[in-house]
């Protein structure tokens, strides 16, 4: 039964994939460009050598964990799509973790993380105590506060953590990034960095919580059916304000990565794109935490291959974004898909199923 | 005080109108019972359209080009949210992830296809709609300056534009069977409305509008495309919100957030306004969104059946 229910999802997926690709084939075809020239270099781009290796998976870390956020959120029946403010906040307080105590690194690097996880976890706790507390809708709850986050970060930097812009701050040290010659040389210089190891733990964390814990099992009923859940004796707005928490916590670490492990210092005025992508990413994986990681894997190749097609080719390298905006797009219409897969099936003569 | 209020005045009803025409549109749409939360995707489709089709056309129409721009807007606005309108119509998509696809095909697609012309993603606009004072009106002490003086033709469209889908959404058949979908669409089923061909309609409507909103941001104070809107899709759906789904509410709701929002970025130039800081000026309107909120909780106006998909059968 399980293991149908996920060999639809697969289904849905692949489907959803191929159906993207086709659509950027298309807009290759449409602007004069040759689409296999332009896959060629996209997925050359993300997978080349070790360095491009390195360098796909360290842009898959963040996503990694922000697609978990938006995932174990869904679990719940909550929309958190305000993972990029929570990532925003935990990269600040990552960074400013970094940048104030001068400790070693063994010791400043847990401290980094927690930091981070707890500053996005308050920022999503807001949410969704205003969910539970207030009935107050999550999804604009958490889309005023992404704009609170890019408004407090843009005056923050500046006036505490200046570097040598006006719109970023200063270099983080040594001891507080997450990464390490080791990984950073077996990967020939890449971006790689521990952050992936923070991920994969939250990949086996996130997916026991949910498959093997009371608390997950209490998590899902309350998304499934809130009512029945209360009339189960489940506190529901006790776990409403925990599945937010913890998916703030997550989209925090994932902001940590980002910052202080693929790059070295927080920029102000932008809202970092992980939060949109997480959804993508969330979304193309059924919200299972496996798939959520073979999800951010794909969005990391086509992310991080785009500057090489572009330098290659002509295609602008907005045709990822659009690939991955049209794979959303086909997730989320998946029963379009199903149905086609539903007619398909039933013109096969019925002796030919097993 | 009144001088500064003088001064930014103008630049807060640039900044409040096409937030008013988007989030008439998302009244629409949420009235009849689809969420739209891809306003800013359509907004980004709606000012590529008008940039794109004043640039190729100024040549030949001259000024003009720039009206042409808009009703392109308008119409590229209103096929874009078809794509909106199947997925959480025909489909039964959740509708908050089909708009989050919206607008992020919007901002990607329009992107993409703009450095395909321009080389560099953005699309520079030479004119803007013109600034007219109204006879007479704007002699009025106080009162003309604030209102009457360089005012953008566009702002009286919208304004205009208010009071019709007002009457319409109030005192047309059109308007009560739209209502009617938005609260019970079963019961609208049993009187005989095709709920799905008035949601339909209702999505279309706001796509147009956004678009609509999109473009006057462009053609007025903005003057360049560069796929993006900066949230204000998200702005307007917190006004719509905030005025609790009735457009005069939506109305004040807007200004609120005009005059915060321009407050915020005259701050620099008033020096009256320097002891307050500017964080707190910036985060102010989303702030009070978040209190009003909280304080609305409790008699919220929101139509019952917003965001969920209509299924003839269930009761």
């Amino acid at each position: 039964m399980n293991f149908q229910v996920n060999n639809k999802a697969l289904l849905v997926g692949v489907s959803a994939v191929v159906l993207g690709l086709l659509a950027g084939a298309l807009l290759m075809l449409v602007t004069g460009n040759d689409p296999f020239q332009g896959y060629q270099y996209l997925f050359a781009g993300g997978l080349m050598n070790g360095e491009r290796i390195g360098n796909t998976l360290a842009m898959a870390t963040p996503l990694i964990l922000t697609g978990l956020s938006v995932a174990f959120a869904f679990r719940t029946g909550l929309f958190n799509i305000g993972a990029a403010g929570q990532a925003l906040i935990g990269g600040l307080v990552a960074t400013a973790i970094g940048l104030t105590f001068a400790w070693p690194k063994p010791l400043l690097l847990p401290v980094v993380l927690l930091g981070s996880a707890v500053g996005g976890g308050l920022w999503a706790w807001v949410s969704g105590w205003m969910k539970a507390r207030f009935n107050v809708h999550e999804v604009v709850s958490t889309i005023m506060l992404n704009w609170i986050a890019y408004w407090i970060t843009y005056y923050i930097v500046p006036a505490y953590f200046k570097g040598q812009f006006e719109t970023e701050s200063r270099i983080i040290p040594q001891a507080s990034s997450l990464k390490v010659d080791w990984m950073t040389n077996l990967f020939s210089g890449s971006y790689l960095n521990l952050g992936i190891f923070v991920a994969l733990a939250a990949v086996v964390v996130t997916s026991i919580i949910l498959n093997r814990t009371v608390l997950g099992y209490r998590l899902k009923a309350v998304g499934y059916n809130r009512f029945a859940a209360e009339y189960a004796g489940i506190h529901v707005s006790r776990h409403i304000v925990a599945s937010m928490t913890v998916a703030g916590a997550l989209a925090g670490l994932a902001g940590a990565t980002l910052y202080v492990g693929y790059a070295s210092s927080i920029q102000i005025g932008v809202l970092p794109s992980i939060g949109l992508d997480g959804i993508a990413v969330a979304l193309l994986a059924s919200n299972s935490p496996l798939g959520v990681m073979g999800s951010a894997v794909f969005f990391g190749v086509l992310e991080s291959g785009k500057g090489f097609m572009n330098a290659m080719t002509k295609i602008p390298p907005e045709v990822g974004d659009t690939i991955i905006a049209t794979i959303i797009y086909f997730a989320a219409t998946s029963v379009l898909i199903e149905r086609l897969f539903t007619k398909w099936g039933k013109r096969k003569p019925r002796g030919d199923r097993t | 005080m009144i001088s500064i209020i003088i001064n930014i005045f103008p630049y807060a009803i640039a900044f409040t109108i096409p937030l008013l025409i988007t989030a008439l549109g998302g009244l629409f749409s949420e009235r009849s019972g689809v969420v739209n939360i891809g306003l800013e995707g359509l907004m980004v489709v709606g000012s590529f359209a008008a940039a794109a089709v004043t640039v190729a056309l100024a040549p030949s129409l001259g000024p003009g080009a720039v009206w042409v721009g808009l009703l392109a807007a308008v119409a590229a606005g209103a096929l874009f949210s078809l794509l909106h309108a199947f997925a959480s119509i025909n489909l039964n998509a959740d509708q908050v992830i089909s708009g989050t696809a919206i607008n992020m095909i919007a901002g990607a697609l329009t992107v993409f296809i703009a450095r395909t012309f321009t080389g560099s993603g953005n699309i520079q606009l030479e004119m803007g709609v013109p600034r007219v004072d109204i006879p007479g009106l704007d002699a009025i002490p106080f009162l003309g300056p604030l209102f009457f003086h360089k005012t953008y033709a566009t702002t009286w469209i919208v304004l205009a534009l208010l009071g019709l889908l007002s009457f319409v959404l109030y005192k047309t058949p059109f308007g009560l069977r739209l209502r009617a979908c938005g609260e019970h669409p079963q019961a609208a089923d049993s009187a005989g409305i095709r709920v799905r061909r008035i949601r339909y309609a209702a999505v279309a409507i706001s796509g147009a509008l956004a678009g609509l909103g999109g473009a006057i941001i462009l053609v007025t104070y903005s003057g360049q495309f560069n796929g993006s809107v900066a949230g204000l899709g998200f702005l307007a759906l917190a006004a719509l919100i905030f005025g609790q789904w009735k457009p005069w509410g939506i109305l004040g709701a807007c200004f609120f957030f005009g005059f915060a929002a321009t407050l915020a970025n005259a701050s620099q130039a008033e020096p009256a306004l320097h002891v307050i800081p500017d964080v707190v000026l910036k985060v102010f309107p989303y702030v009070m969104t978040l209190l009003a909120l909280v304080l609305l909780s409790k008699r919220s106006q929101a139509p019952r059946a917003s965001g969920q998909p209509f299924e003839p059968g269930k009761r």
